[in-house]
């Protein structure tokens, strides 16, 4: 079996060759129901991150993708890529436009409560980092998640549940740090 | 759009991608200055994969643009430099092709220096060249572009900085655990002994992985050189019957 092929970083000038001008709308523009889900990126100084990069991926409202391998079928939901991309501006914010998932199954059946999976990417990141948003509006489903419940520390686990916000929902990742997110290997 | 099929199994657990520790560079590397605010300090979580890591987004033709794959041609004029194919295979760690999956990359021009606001070294831009291009895998995971060989460019990492050639790729595969972005090397570079990015890679045999093959059967007569390059995703674990299978 071939060995896989190593990361590396983005590095400063990943602006030219990874934004795309609809990246940020993971659900098309325009597109009813849709909310923002908008962070800043911060390092381990509590300095935002000008040279990053934001990724997102998840479910559509119904906790299903319109992709071959769940074996439930492939769902296409209109108007929904249900990835988002955007880099994150000088003032380290980024924005993703979409619609809030529903719950996924997880490993063994156990329901997942709705989530959305995020990469981050910048300069000084030899590989890129994956964490995951929940929804502040989810409780119940919150507390039964399998991977969210694992986490032992409140503080921890409450870096991955966004706050509401006027259009959507908040979720600011700190890189490093007291506050520091919770980070996944995938 | 395709329908929910009643037949699918209501059983939604999917094998998921093997790890590959030990081959990423460590995202605390004091070599490459610039890690030391931006590592994660705490451990990181093991995530088991469900559905949302096994599946991720099968971007195709529409992030396409007609000249996205040969970045010589994207202006009036021609590009300066030295003209070069850079084609290869997406592969998972099994060996099999990966078809259909958007190839990003981007570079410096010739002489070094990119096409960014923020690159300011006493080196020209080109005119005729932009550093960015697009492309899918065909049905048997190969890709190709064309393009000019990156000049080497210095930066303030350490002293007398100055970082390798190379392309940035970016790789989606079929499911988010594959999702890469690496840089690809030229042969022979005299500038890797001083380079925290390829240092940082702990193992040898894999820094290696990075390096194109310089390959004269695919050059394009009195038009351009060739390299070659495969990447490889991760693969995924056994199913569930061939883990069986391998009990016997």
């Amino acid at each position: 079996m071939p060995g896989t092929t190593p990361s590396q970083t983005v590095g400063p000038y990943l602006h030219i060759g990874l934004p795309w001008p609809d990246g940020p709308f993971a659900l098309a523009e325009g597109a009813p129901g849709g909310i923002w889900l908008r962070g800043v990126l911060y390092d381990g100084a509590g300095a935002p991150v000008p040279d990053g990069l934001i990724e997102t991926w998840q479910a559509d409202p119904d906790g299903r993708f319109d992709h071959p391998d769940d074996p439930r079928g492939a769902v296409a939901y209109p108007g929904l890529r249900a990835f988002g991309r955007c880099p994150t501006g000088p003032d380290g914010s980024w924005g993703v436009y979409t619609l809030k998932p529903g719950p996924v199954p997880g490993p063994g059946g156990v329901p997942q409560a709705p989530h959305i999976d995020v990469s981050v990417f910048a300069r000084g990141m030899l590989h890129r980092t994956v964490t995951r948003v929940y929804f502040p509006d989810e409780p119940d489903a919150n507390a039964a998640d399998p991977v969210l419940s694992a986490i032992e520390d409140p503080a921890a686990r409450a870096t991955l549940v966004a706050r509401p916000a006027p259009d959507g929902y908040r979720f600011d990742i700190r890189l490093q740090g007291n506050d520091e997110t919770v980070f996944f290997d995938v | 759009m395709t329908s929910h099929d009643p037949a699918a199994p209501a059983w939604t657990d999917a094998p998921g991608y093997r790890r590959d520790h030990g081959v990423h560079p460590p995202l605390d590397y004091p070599g490459y200055r610039s890690t030391a605010l931006r590592h994660p300090s705490r451990r990181l979580r093991l995530l088991p994969h469900s559905l949302t890591e096994v599946t991720g987004p099968m971007l195709g033709e529409d992030r396409l643009g007609a000249l996205d794959n040969d970045l010589t041609r994207q202006h009036d004029g021609e590009p300066q430099g030295q003209r070069i194919i850079v084609h290869g295979r997406l592969l998972d760690g099994d060996g099999r092709p990966v078809p259909h999956s958007l190839v990003e990359i981007w570079q410096a021009n010739a002489g070094g220096r990119y096409r960014h606001t923020g690159d300011n070294w006493p080196c020209p831009l080109d005119p005729n060249f932009t550093g960015v291009g697009r492309t899918l895998t065909d049905a048997e995971g190969r890709y190709r572009f064309t393009t000019v060989r990156p000049g080497a460019y210095p930066w303030r990492n350490h002293d007398n900085a100055w970082r390798p050639a190379h392309i940035h790729f970016s790789l989606f595969g079929r499911a988010f655990t594959q999702r890469l972005v690496t840089q690809m090397y030229f042969p022979d570079d005299p500038l890797f002994f001083q380079d925290p990015m390829w240092n940082s890679i702990p193992d040898e045999a894999a820094r290696q992985r990075l390096v194109a093959r310089f390959d004269y059967a695919n050059t394009a007569p009195e038009w351009a050189l060739a390299y070659e390059w495969d990447i490889v995703l991760r693969g995924r674990e056994a199913t569930l019957f061939e883990t069986e299978a391998d009990d016997d």
